[in-house]
């Protein structure tokens, strides 16, 4: 399915849209580190939360929930939510 | 710059600054800030520096590394405001830059119980030429992980990390520095590598001699904050900002804590208040200390304010660094070249630093942007910097 790639991790795919596969949230963003290593790890942290500033959407729909099931025909959203300075 | 007033103290020496003109290798200051990473060059009189950065614009560096044993590997510990940790490693000063694969992290814990995440990586350590490519890292929360592999993949030293003793040792949230408890002043024996020191901000001063599967708190003689009847048996009320080991003498270590200014000989293990001796108006609280590298006697530290609500800035606006010569019986003045009034300069624990040229050069660089420097040793201070982001670290390093 497409991802749609927050600028903040464009260092990592340097496209915007992206194609990764995966039946779960935590299978998909596990793709991604694997085309993409070190990905992960800067959304997620080691006791699998989704970090704080971090923020997915499936099908414009938010998710806090790694083992939410995705279909091929899903869209999925990385957000950031910047803030500060 | 304008000079110093005539009411503050100002020794100056004229044989180290006529000896700093002279020829020698480059020197490289790594400066790690709130918005990304500069390297500077200074050629061999120390008096002109080249700029290289910005490089990770945007992330939050909490230290820059160079590895003296192959002089070339730089570590990055870095993280934005909204992205999680990670580090860089370049051998290449800095032209390109390869991911940690696997950053320090800590165990993910079974479901329905609390595991702990590193926020940032705060203090890199390369360990002694003994163990070429190890790498030691100090984390918030704190945390104490290790590298085999030059900084590319990172363990866990169970030992420190999984001790059962850890809550006691390391305090809660509370106990912390604002931006999160930390783990830092990660110091490696150089005369045998399983003998390490590490500080906690808050948790005091440990120590272990097998490695890291056992570990000995070194926190007596240690003061806490006064008047309030705290414990000084509870690790979690020690606040060591920063420890350095001499390199001339490793038994010897010197510690800017939150409660003053600290040495210690080896084998002893109660710390001496040093910091009595600086001047009353000044006090002994700062952030940073720097030793020199082959004399035991001498130390630099960074006086802050510390009175009232602690606001950590130079005491009354004057800047100055202070030298002691004798190891902390007394304390000299150094501020020829800063500013005379009206500088309310804050300088990080990590944010001052010692070449190992002859004489010494010292740099420090302030959270208002600012990398000064000294060739003679703290006589006398020029800006080499100005304009940059909050600096949270500087470190000195001679190249080629």
């Amino acid at each position: 399915m497409q991802v749609l790639i927050p600028s903040v991790l464009l260092s990592y795919t340097k496209a915007k849209h992206v194609e990764a596969r995966g039946a779960t949230l935590a299978e998909l963003l596990a793709d991604l580190d694997r085309q993409y290593p070190g990905i992960r790890f800067r959304m997620i942290d080691e006791q699998d939360a989704i970090r704080r500033h971090v923020r997915i959407f499936i099908n414009g729909e938010q998710t806090f929930d790694l083992i939410h099931p995705l279909r091929p025909t899903d869209s999925l959203a990385i957000v950031q939510a910047l803030s500060g300075g | 710059m304008a000079r110093s007033s005539s009411k503050k103290p100002v020794a100056r020496k004229k044989k180290p600054a006529a000896r700093a003109r002279g020829k020698g290798p480059e020197t490289l200051l790594m400066v790690a800030t709130r918005k990304g990473a500069w390297l500077y060059r200074g050629d061999g009189a120390r008096r002109s520096w080249k700029v290289d950065g910005p490089h990770f614009l945007g992330h939050i560096v909490n230290h820059v590394m160079l590895d003296p044993r192959d002089g070339k590997t730089l570590l990055v510990a870095a993280k934005t405001g909204h992205l999680g940790p990670t580090l860089f490693r370049s051998t290449d000063f800095g032209r390109t830059w390869q991911e940690s694969k696997q950053p320090p992290a800590f165990p993910k814990v079974p479901e329905g119980q609390k595991g702990r995440s590193v926020d940032h990586t705060f203090w890199l350590t390369p360990s002694t030429a003994s163990e070429p490519n190890v790498w030691y890292a100090g984390t918030s929360p704190q945390g104490l992980f290790r590298s085999e592999d030059g900084g590319a993949t990172w363990e866990g030293v169970t030992g420190f990390n999984d001790h059962p003793n850890i809550t006691a040792l390391i305090g809660g949230p509370q106990d912390g520095t604002p931006d999160g408890p930390k783990l830092h002043s990660v110091i490696v024996d150089p005369r045998d590598a399983r003998h390490l020191y590490v500080g906690m901000s808050g948790g005091g001063v440990h120590e272990t001699l097998d490695g890291g599967r056992s570990w000995e708190p070194m926190i007596k003689g240690m003061e806490v904050v006064e008047g309030f009847n705290l414990d000084p048996s509870n690790y979690a009320f020690h606040d060591p900002h920063c420890v350095r080991m001499c390199p001339s003498n490793p038994d010897r270590l010197y510690q800017q804590n939150h409660c003053g200014i600290y040495r210690i000989d080896r084998p002893s293990k109660e710390w001496t208040r040093i910091g009595r001796s600086m001047p009353k108006k000044v006090g002994d609280i700062g952030l940073p200390m720097v030793v020199h590298p082959r004399d035991d006697d001498t130390a630099w530290v960074f006086p802050m304010d510390g009175t009232m609500v602690w606001p950590r800035t130079s005491p009354g606006g004057f800047p100055s660094a202070y030298v002691t010569k004798n190891a902390g019986k007394t304390w000299r003045r150094l501020d020829a070249g800063m500013p005379p009034r009206d500088a309310w300069w804050t300088v990080k624990r990590q944010a001052m630093a010692a070449d190992t040229r002859d004489p010494v050069g010292i740099y420090f660089g302030t959270t208002s942007g600012e990398v000064w420097g000294s060739r003679d040793e703290g006589e006398r201070w020029a800006p080499i910097a100005r304009h940059l982001p909050e600096i949270y670290a500087v470190e000195a390093a001679e190249i080629g």
